[in-house]
Parts: C-alpha cells; sequence; structure tokens
C-alpha cells in the first residue's frame, strides 16, 4: 500500500494535466459552437449531432482511435497527446448541449428588451443571454468535468500516465489495493474539481466570496498543471529511453527488467508506457515512440508478417521476423531472452483426466460440449484460426474475457478451456494442464527485446547493455517470476530488481 | 416627427400590416387602438426596427431610420411593453442604467439619473434601488419598466400596453403618473392599446386600426362626432354601454346576487 501511496503524486499529476487541459479545450470548442448554434438556427442540428455521435464512441475506443489517426498524421501517436485529443472530443457535448439550452432557454421578453434597450448582438449575449444561461452552462461544465476525470484514467493504454495505470497494472497483477487507490483518488479528484466549478458558477447571498475561493482555486490547479506539463515537456539532455508494455504481468516484470539494466548499464534514464494494447506498442516502436519493448516471434509472424501459422520451426521463425522487422521498420532484435511464451489451451487437469484428453487432437469430437475463453485478442489472432482449422475445433461457446480471470474461470468451471500462456505460473497453481499441439497449428513464441531504429541508431551503449539479457531467462524463470507476482502479491520493480541482481552475480558489468 | 409612409408587413402572402400611413407629431401621444391580431403591435414595433417592414419606410426627425445603426436608433426611442422584460440578474439601479451604461455615461452621472428616475415614477430611490426585480410588485416593475425607457431621456417613446397585465385600480394610478410625466417631459409617444378608456384618457389623437389597415385617425372628439364606419362606432360606445349594464345591474339588483 504505501509503495503504492508513493506513486500518487506523480500518477495525479499526470491525470490532472490531462483533465485540465482537455476540459480547458472542451470549453473552448464548445462555448463558441454553441453560441453560433443559437444564432444560426441551422447550423443547430448538425453540430450537435457530430457531438452525439462523438459521445456514443465507447471512451476506450475512442482514446485508442486517436493512436492510428494521429500515426497517420506523422505527430506522436503514443502518450499525452491522443489521450488528450480523446478526452478533449468527449467533453465537447456536455458543454455544448447546455450552452445551446441555456441560451435558447432565456424569456424571449428579455432578449425583446436587450434588443429595445440598444444593445448590441454582442452585447446582448455578453450581458442578458450568458449570465441567465450560466447555471444551465456550468451544469454542462460540471458533468463534463466528472466524465473527463473518469475517462483520463483509460488514458493509460495510450501511453499517457493518469490514476488508470493503478487500475490497469492492478487488474493484471491481482493487486486490488492498486485498484482501489486508483479508483478512489479519481473519484475524490472528480468531487473536488466538481465542487470547484459548483462554486464558481454559484449565485446568491455570499456567493461572490465562494466563487473568488473557486476561481482562485481553480486558478491555481492550472497554475500547477501548466507549470509541470512544461517542466516535462522541457528538452532535458536527450529525452529518457521509453521502454513498452503489453497488458500482461510478464510484460510488466520484463520491462522493469530492461528499465533497470539500461539504468544501471549506461547511466541513462528510463520511462515506462506500460498497458499499451498489443497493436499499439508495436506502431509506437515502430514510429519511435516506444524505444523498447519485448515481443513474441510467433506474434509478429502472424499479425505482423502474415503468414501461416502451422509446420514452422523455432530457428527459422526468429529469422524471418528479425529480417522482415529490420527491413521494413529498422527495428533491431537487441537480445533473444531464451524463452519461449507460446500461446496454449489449456484445461482442468481433472477433467482432462476423466475424459481422457492430452492432445488438442483428441479435443474435436467432444468439443460441442465445451466452452473456452480467451483474452481479449484471442479469438480475433489467427493462432485461434489456425487452432480451429487444424483441428477442426467446434465448441459450444467462446468467451472473451480479462486475462487476470481466465485461470479462476478456468478452475471453477464456468469455462472448461482457456487460452493460456505456457510462461504462466498460474498454469500449475490452478491446477491445468495445457493440452499438446501435437500437428504443431501454433508457432513457435521466442520473447525478444525489440529496440527501435533510432535507438539503434543513436544509442549502442544502450543495444550493448540489452544484449546481456541474450539467452539470460528461461522458461522456468520467467514462471517464477509472474508466479511472484501473480500469486504472491508481488511488485513486478521488485521481481524484477531481484532478477537484476542475480544477473549482475552470474555476469558482472564490465 | 414620426412618419410612416405606406408601411407593410407581411409573413408569406399574409399582410398583417397594410399600406399604413400616420404621422405624429412632436410632443404628440398618440393611442393606436385595435383588437388583437390589428396590427398595432407590428406596427409600433417597425418604428424602432424590432420588426422590419416589407416596403414602406419610417422617418425620424426626418432621418429615414434604416440609415441608422440599430442599436443607436434604439438608444434614443424609449421602449416599454407589457411583459416588462426587466432583467433578473441585475438590480433596479442596473435595470434603469441599462442605456446610460450602453452610452457610456460616468458611474455618478448614472446614479443621479437613476434615482432621478425613480422619484419621476413614484418609487422610493433608497428602498428599491438595491433590489431584484422579482422583488417588486407587478405595478413597481412597470414603474421601474417605464423608468428605464425614459433613462437616456429620449424624444420619442414606443409603449406597448404597459399597464396591460396590472389590475384595474393599479393601472389607473400608473396611467395617472404617466399623464403627469409626460407633460413634464413633453415626451413624443405612440402607445399602443386595446383598451377604449385608456386611449381616451392618454391620447391626443387616437390611431383605430383593424385587420391590419389603418380605418380612422384623429383627436378623441373628432371620432365621437364623426366615426369613420360602425366597427368605430362600436368601439367609442363601449365605454358607454359597459356603464349602462352596470347601472342596469345595479337597479335590478342584480350585482347583489
Amino acid at each position: 500500500m504505501t509503495e503504492q501511496l508513493a506513486l500518487l503524486p506523480r500518477y495525479l499529476t499526470a491525470h490532472l494535466q490531462l483533465t485540465l487541459l482537455a476540459l480547458l479545450f472542451s470549453t473552448a470548442v464548445s462555448l463558441p459552437l454553441g453560441v453560433a448554434a443559437t444564432r444560426v438556427r441551422w447550423l443547430e442540428r448538425p453540430v450537435l449531432g457530430v457531438a452525439a455521435v462523438i459521445q456514443t464512441v465507447p471512451s476506450l475506443a475512442l482514446l485508442a482511435a486517436m493512436v492510428p489517426l494521429l500515426a497517420a498524421l506523422n505527430v506522436q501517436s503514443i502518450g499525452f497527446l491522443p489521450a488528450f485529443i480523446g478526452l478533449t472530443l468527449y467533453g465537447v457535448l456536455p458543454i455544448l448541449r447546455n450552452t445551446v439550452t441555456g441560451i435558447a432557454g432565456v424569456d424571449p421578453a428579455l432578449t425583446e428588451a436587450a434588443r429595445a434597450v440598444g444593445m448590441t448582438p454582442w452585447q446582448q449575449l455578453r450581458r442578458v443571454e450568458l449570465p441567465l444561461a450560466l447555471p444551465v452552462i456550468a451544469a454542462g461544465l460540471r458533468t463534463a468535468t466528472v466524465w473527463t476525470v473518469g475517462v483520463a484514467t483509460l488514458s493509460t493504454p495510450v501511453g499517457a500516465t493518469s490514476l488508470g495505470n493503478y487500475i490497469f497494472s492492478g487488474l493484471q497483477t491481482r493487486n486490488y489495493a492498486s485498484v482501489l487507490v486508483g479508483c478512489a483518488a479519481a473519484a475524490v479528484l472528480a468531487l473536488v474539481l466538481d465542487g470547484l466549478v459548483r462554486c464558481l458558477a454559484a449565485g446568491g447571498r455570499g456567493g461572490r466570496r465562494r466563487r473568488a475561493a473557486a476561481a482562485a482555486g481553480i486558478a491555481a490547479l492550472y497554475l500547477y498543471a501548466g507549470l509541470t506539463l512544461a517542466a516535462a515537456l522541457a528538452p532535458r539532455g536527450g529525452r529518457p529511453v521509453a521502454i513498452g508494455a503489453k497488458t500482461f504481468t510478464e510484460q510488466y516484470i520484463l520491462a522493469h527488467l530492461i528499465g533497470g539494466l539500461v539504468e544501471e548499464a549506461t547511466g541513462r534514464t528510463t520511462t515506462q508506457r506500460q498497458s499499451l494494447g498489443s497493436m499499439v506498442v508495436f506502431d509506437a516502436l515502430a514510429a519511435g515512440d516506444v524505444d523498447i519493448y519485448v515481443d513474441y516471434s510467433g506474434t509478429l509472424w502472424a499479425n505482423e508478417l502474415g503468414r501461416d501459422t502451422a509446420g514452422t520451426d523455432r530457428a527459422g521463425v526468429l529469422a524471418g521476423v528479425g529480417a522482415h522487422l529490420r527491413d521494413a521498420y529498422g527495428i533491431v532484435v537487441a537480445a533473444t531472452l531464451g524463452f519461449e511464451n507460446a500461446y496454449a489451451v489449456a484445461m482442468r487437469a481433472a477433467d482432462a483426466e476423466t475424459r481422457g484428453v492430452r492432445r488438442l487432437s483428441e479435443l474435436a469430437p467432444i468439443g460441442p460440449q465445451l466452452s473456452m475463453g480467451g483474452d481479449y485478442e484471442f479469438f480475433s489472432r489467427p493462432e485461434w484460426n489456425a487452432l480451429r482449422d487444424t483441428y477442426g475445433l467446434r465448441l459450444r461457446e467462446l468467451r472473451t474475457m480479462d486475462p487476470a480471470l481466465m485461470y479462476q474461470a478456468a478452475e471453477e468451471g464456468a469455462v472448461d478451456l482457456i487460452s493460456a500462456f505456457t510462461t504462466d505460473g498460474r498454469i500449475a497453481a490452478y491446477n491445468l494442464t495445457l493440452l499438446e499441439d501435437d500437428r504443431g497449428a501454433i508457432p513457435p513464441y521466442d520473447a525478444m527485446v525489440l529496440a527501435s531504429a533510432r535507438l539503434a541508431r543513436e544509442a549502442p551503449d544502450v543495444l550493448a547493455a540489452l544484449g546481456r539479457l541474450d539467452g539470460a531467462i528461461d522458461a522456468p524463470a520467467m514462471r517464477r517470476m509472474n508466479l511472484q507476482v501473480d500469486e504472491r502479491g508481488a511488485d513486478p520493480a521488485e521481481v524484477a530488481a531481484d532478477f537484476l541482481r542475480g544477473l549482475r552475480g552470474r555476469n558482472p558489468a564490465p | 416627427m414620426i412618419e410612416l409612409h405606406r408601411l407593410t408587413k407581411r409573413y408569406g402572402d399574409q399582410a398583417v400590416v397594410h399600406d399604413l400611413s400616420l404621422s405624429v407629431a412632436e410632443g404628440e401621444l398618440l393611442a393606436v387602438l385595435g383588437g388583437s391580431g390589428s396590427g398595432k403591435t407590428t406596427t409600433l414595433k417597425m418604428i424602432n426596427r424590432l420588426i422590419e417592414p416589407s416596403s414602406g419606410n419610417v422617418h425620424l426627425n426626418g432621418v429615414d431610420v434604416r440609415g441608422l445603426e440599430l442599436s443607436e436608433l434604439r438608444r434614443q426611442i424609449g421602449y416599454a411593453f407589457q411583459q416588462v422584460g426587466l432583467f433578473p440578474h441585475m438590480n433596479v439601479a442596473q435595470n434603469v442604467a441599462v442605456t446610460p451604461t450602453l452610452l457610456g455615461w460616468s458611474a455618478a452621472a448614472i446614479a443621479r439619473r437613476v434615482d432621478e428616475l425613480l422619484e419621476l415614477v413614484e418609487l422610493d430611490p433608497a428602498a428599491v434601488r438595491d433590489r431584484r426585480p422579482d422583488q417588486l410588485s407587478g405595478g413597481q416593475q412597470q414603474r421601474v419598466g417605464v423608468a428605464r425607457a425614459l433613462a437616456a431621456a429620449p424624444r420619442v417613446m414606443l409603449l406597448d400596453e404597459p399597464f396591460g397585465a396590472l389590475d384595474p385600480l393599479t393601472r389607473q394610478r400608473l396611467q395617472d403618473s404617466f399623464i403627469r410625466i409626460r407633460r413634464e417631459l413633453a415626451v413624443t409617444a405612440v402607445f399602443v392599446t386595446h383598451d377604449m378608456v385608456e386611449a381616451l384618457m392618454l391620447g391626443d389623437r387616437i390611431a383605430v386600426m383593424r385587420h391590419g389597415r389603418l380605418v380612422q385617425v384623429g383627436t378623441p372628439a373628432a371620432l365621437m362626432r364623426s366615426p369613420a364606419d360602425d366597427y368605430v362606432r362600436r368601439l367609442l360606445d363601449t365605454p358607454c354601454r359597459e356603464a349602462r349594464l352596470v347601472n342596469a345591474l345595479l337597479a335590478t339588483g342584480a350585482a347583489d346576487r
């Protein structure tokens, strides 16, 4: 818990930066647009329509959609920018709709009076319509504030630090204290900001002092967010080496391990970009937004090269993937860690015994009685197609679920089969057994440390340090580390540090 | 002072004001009398261009109002209407001061003017100055409305049934005040009403409108003497007819029922 709270200043500051800046831009866009819609009547429908359509896009998808969009524009596509733009778009509708409603709701007798006493259209807006619409506009602003604080927790998968880091990594490593800290901090932040906006629009007696206090509070928050953001963006002697991680335990451990190694061996600073989507992190590496991350040969073989997954040998896949990454993106394979983390199908051990199933080829006859759980991407990956086609699998039900919950679901009998990772320590811990891929439908999955073209060009020292990881982790070692986090509640960073201490003993730094 | 020349207002192919010409002399109060849908309010609003005419023109002191900036035109014309339209987020003083503020008067001049006007409309400045409009009675609100219309010392006032929503006794008190104010300020005014008695009491001349057309215009006496048609005759006869009805009811004791 204490190590969770130690992260709070950093996560909260980043969350505040995102939220405040996005709200500022949402307001700057929607207020004038809302006013315009009440002046030019035909604008109202299309403007509100577009804002409503944006709102119907699930918030996580909206943020994720910014990544390829920005990449296509050749600007930074991972990190602050996609999260900021997504959040800004998300906050537009409530402010816009309430501005239109508020102004349209002003008594026509008052606008007639405003015109009749000789106000120009601008004076009528500023002196009569906006003050009278203010409570309604403020209500919209409050809605936007609470939404933005909440949705900002979804910035983590697109590479922006936020309170969502607590939630995403906590869910993956079954550290529910971390999830709780993230949720509670976001809730408190939402309440505080909402209260400030409410006071800002407060009327009546004593309203003036409360308004002044709220305005001062908001100004102070903006000043703080602005200064910290400027400090973060200011160029320092070379930017830190950015290390990416996908959304599961092994990736968190390896990212910390690589970060520790690079800092120790080169003296450079590193930064973690954790909980990124599988394709997001690859695109980020290709674009140079992420410098280093670990991927698996079979994943790239199938997804990136689009090759047939059946009948492939380990060395051939590794060589083919390496050559392709170098030729197409200038990406360098800095090390092959020495273990495979393959997709596999796991079943309750007792169940497998009673049904007499040890191989995938024995599964087809009983398939229609079985249900299967898969992680978020499994059923849309080429590996699943290969399994289905090679073994003629026809299952009763396919259910997508969070990888952290799959093992428990299998043990409890909620599903009969799950997609599993061969390095996952939980296979044994949950009394599951892996079914043998006896027809070789699934390709080999050697863990490879990938380095971006820019890093390979500019930081040979980092590349050399990464080389020390070549063959340094075998499958049992990786399984042990995963189990320590997943079942014993250890911190991925500590597990990584332990491993590095051992590595130093075996292989002292020059 | 005010010249309306062949004014027409059409919505689609429906003419709500049809080819209307009128003139109002300096210092005169013209009462425009007519029922609902007679086009009297539309006519009034074409003078300060709250409504733009379809054809015809309005001259103010010999100047075509279309040649003036809208805000400039309206700041020199006082306007009071039945809904009053006091701004609820401003206090009484700020409401009265709206036009002088827009004209950029100094704060001291505005404060002086506000008190002067509140006294003119028979309100106690110290008591009402800082109140919100919703803390005033309907009659007080309309007094503030009249004060606001007079704030920048306009030479011309437009009034659209300003006392129409008030109870009869309050209405009478405001009418009396208004007669006195107009005498003091010698302001030129167009006063729209559907109330025959009000038109007779306030109007130097009365213009009778029906179905968007001007039926007759003249002094109350001239109208009484020679009404243009049966409609005008019946209209003028309304107060007497009502008085006869009341007398008859009192005589038979029916009023005691």
